[in-house]
């Protein structure tokens, strides 16, 4: 057998986290995308900046400074400890912080475009047709937008596989618990034990590609409003 | 003043939308009838679109109050306003905007299984024969042709029982043919639904053909609003219908000459003889004539080629589109005509009002033809 037992907890927690996070960005990042997508406020700009930052950021600067804010003297560090829920860093709930948002952009930036390209009249038709608005976002935007999500979610869910620098900040290595694929194959290579690495990151290429494969072949051309 | 509507306006549209943004700024004030057609017509950038949105409340008026056939859907001094999905009403966009995820009978249940069953006034069955839309019903808004699109949309809008049915240039984007092809489905329309209509456009001859009572818009003012007969023979507008300016003839057909092909079409005040008809009998039409159209002269004379003389007489004169040529509003026993001369004509014919002249119509725009 080719894996370990530890190589198989790495890959399980990976999976869990994407999952959960892929779930929790969508039900975040789509009231953001949506706000950015229709807003004329002058707020559109920094708010739009502020969610693309982790583009540019070293992970590890995100990292830090979450795990500075959520540590035992931050301000969510000392909030959390309050409600009694202890601090988030080196626990999976800081690593699922951390992940949402790191995988932000990816997550929000499809949805807004997918709700720009929807546009206006849409809406407009389907409040004429007695339609309220979350009758219309159900009804009409959903399903228009649906390539927005399908890409959404792909792109949210192996951005986060791949992270590495947030978890290794404010995740540490605690195995089954903050220890994800991406800082197993670091274990294993620091260890020189490169036929494990191999194994790893190899699944690892392969999974990636086949989640672009998936997300390319499923772009086709999107309808517009007959 | 507020909410309270006096039972005189039960049957009646009224209007007031103020509002501003750029260089734009629309200002209105209209009484319209709760029945028919009433078109709102204008150049592009007058307006109109944005009073139509306000109708619906896509577009909300800094200062606003709409009440249609006694029930107030917007007050800004009552902070009163209906959101769209709340107002009963129907509209047709320029582009059909079906909903291209659904295929065209879903897009026709779209907006009817919002509306309660016993609201439901218009039925399935009528509207797809009166579409003629009942062979599209699997097909998707992708697989149609822009006509059709346009007929499904005005369906979709029919489906949902509007009280208030608004149209925002539903043909302009459409080619002539597909025009001609939906023209007589919206005078089907307006013959057999009892919908009151505002009908945006910025084409005269579907104005004169469909409307009941017009609304000549201008830099997001109201130039003239009224029945459209007695509204287009007006001197007093800017001739926003520039060399198109003439009227609009309600008749029936009184007969038809079969030796010579020709049917003779009879209004208060006169008839007309045109290139046969295939309507019967007793059929009513409408048509157009241009005041360019329209020579006049003092006497009778027998040894023409035109046909179609009337008696009338001279009400008013005003200027034309260009320094040499005259409006003259003229009355055939209480209908209008138009006529269009030159100044010089005008001074060697002595034209004054209350003189009795002829009026020669050299042709007739017959409307409803396709």
């Amino acid at each position: 057998m080719p894996l370990t037992d530890q190589d198989f907890a790495a890959l399980r927690l990976t999976l869990e986290l994407a999952s959960l996070t892929t779930v929790l960005l969508l039900l975040i990042g789509t009231p953001i995308a949506w706000w950015l997508a229709h807003t004329r406020s002058p707020l559109k700009g920094p708010v739009g900046a502020l969610v693309a930052l982790p583009l540019v950021l070293p992970p590890t600067v995100l990292g830090f400074y979450l795990l500075v804010t959520m540590g035992p003297h931050g301000p969510v560090g000392q909030l959390t400890q309050t409600l009694g829920l202890g601090t988030l860093p080196f626990t999976f709930a800081g690593l699922v912080v951390g992940s949402v948002f790191y995988s932000m952009p990816f997550v929000v930036q499809p949805l807004q475009n997918a709700f720009e390209a929807i546009g206006e009249r849409p809406l407009e038709v389907a409040a004429t047709l007695r339609a309220s608005p979350w009758d219309t976002f159900f009804s009409v935007v959903l399903p228009l937008a649906r390539p927005g999500f399908v890409t959404a979610s792909i792109l949210g869910f192996a951005h986060t596989v791949g992270e590495f620098g947030v978890v290794l900040m404010i995740g540490g290595n605690i195995p089954e618990r903050t220890r994800t694929v991406s800082v197993q194959i670091f274990d294993h290579v620091e260890s020189m034990k490169y036929a494990e690495a191999h194994w790893l990151a190899g699944g690892m290429v392969v999974f990636s590609f086949l989640v672009l494969l998936a997300l390319y072949s499923s772009r086709r051309g999107k309808p517009g409003l007959g | 003043m507020n909410a309270a509507l006096e039972p005189a306006l039960a049957d009646r549209i009224h209007a007031r939308f103020r509002l501003g943004w750029g260089g734009f700024a629309l200002d209105v004030d209209l009484q319209l009838p709760g029945r028919g057609v009433t078109a709102l017509f204008g150049h592009s950038g007058s307006g109109k679109t944005t009073c139509l949105r306000c109708f619906a409340g896509l577009e909300r008026a800094a200062e606003g109050y709409l009440a249609v056939n006694g029930e107030l859907w917007q007050d800004s001094a009552a902070g009163v306003f209906v959101p769209t999905h709340q107002r009963p009403l129907g509209y047709v966009f320029q582009e059909a905007s079906l909903f291209p995820h659904l295929n065209v009978r879903r897009n026709l249940e779209y907006g009817l299984k919002r509306v309660d069953a016993s609201s439901r006034r218009v039925s399935w069955e009528h509207v797809m024969e009166l579409l003629g839309i009942g062979h599209l019903l699997e097909r998707m808004p992708g697989h149609l042709s822009g006509g059709e699109r346009q007929r499904v949309g005005i369906a979709r809008a029919l489906l949902t029982s509007p009280r208030l049915l608004l149209m925002d240039e539903p043909l302009a984007a459409l080619d002539l043919k597909r025009k001609n092809e939906i023209l007589p489905y919206l005078e089907r329309l307006h013959d057999e639904l009892d919908i009151p209509v505002l009908y945006v456009s910025h084409a005269p001859d579907e104005v004169a053909r469909l409307a009941d009572h017009l609304v000549l818009l201008d830099q997001g003012r109201v130039v003239a609003q009224g029945p459209l007969q007695q509204t287009l023979a007006r001197l007093d507008l800017p001739t926003a219908l520039g060399e198109d300016a003439g009227v609009v003839i309600e008749a029936y057909v009184a007969d038809h000459d079969q030796a010579y092909h020709l049917t003779r079409l009879a209004f208060t005040g006169g008839s007309v003889l045109v290139a046969r008809r295939p309507e019967a009998v007793g059929q009513r039409l409408r048509f157009r004539v241009h005041a360019r159209d329209v020579s006049l002269a003092l006497s009778r004379c027998e040894d023409t080629s035109i046909t179609n003389v009337i008696a009338a007489t001279v009400c008013e004169l005003a200027a034309a589109d260009t320094p040499a040529h005259l409006l003259v509003r003229l009355e055939a026993d209480g209908t209008p005509l138009l006529a269009r001369i030159t100044r010089r004509s005008s001074d060697h014919l002595g034209l004054a009002p209350g003189l009795r002249l002829w009026a020669q119509i050299k042709a007739v725009a017959l409307l409803g033809e396709s």
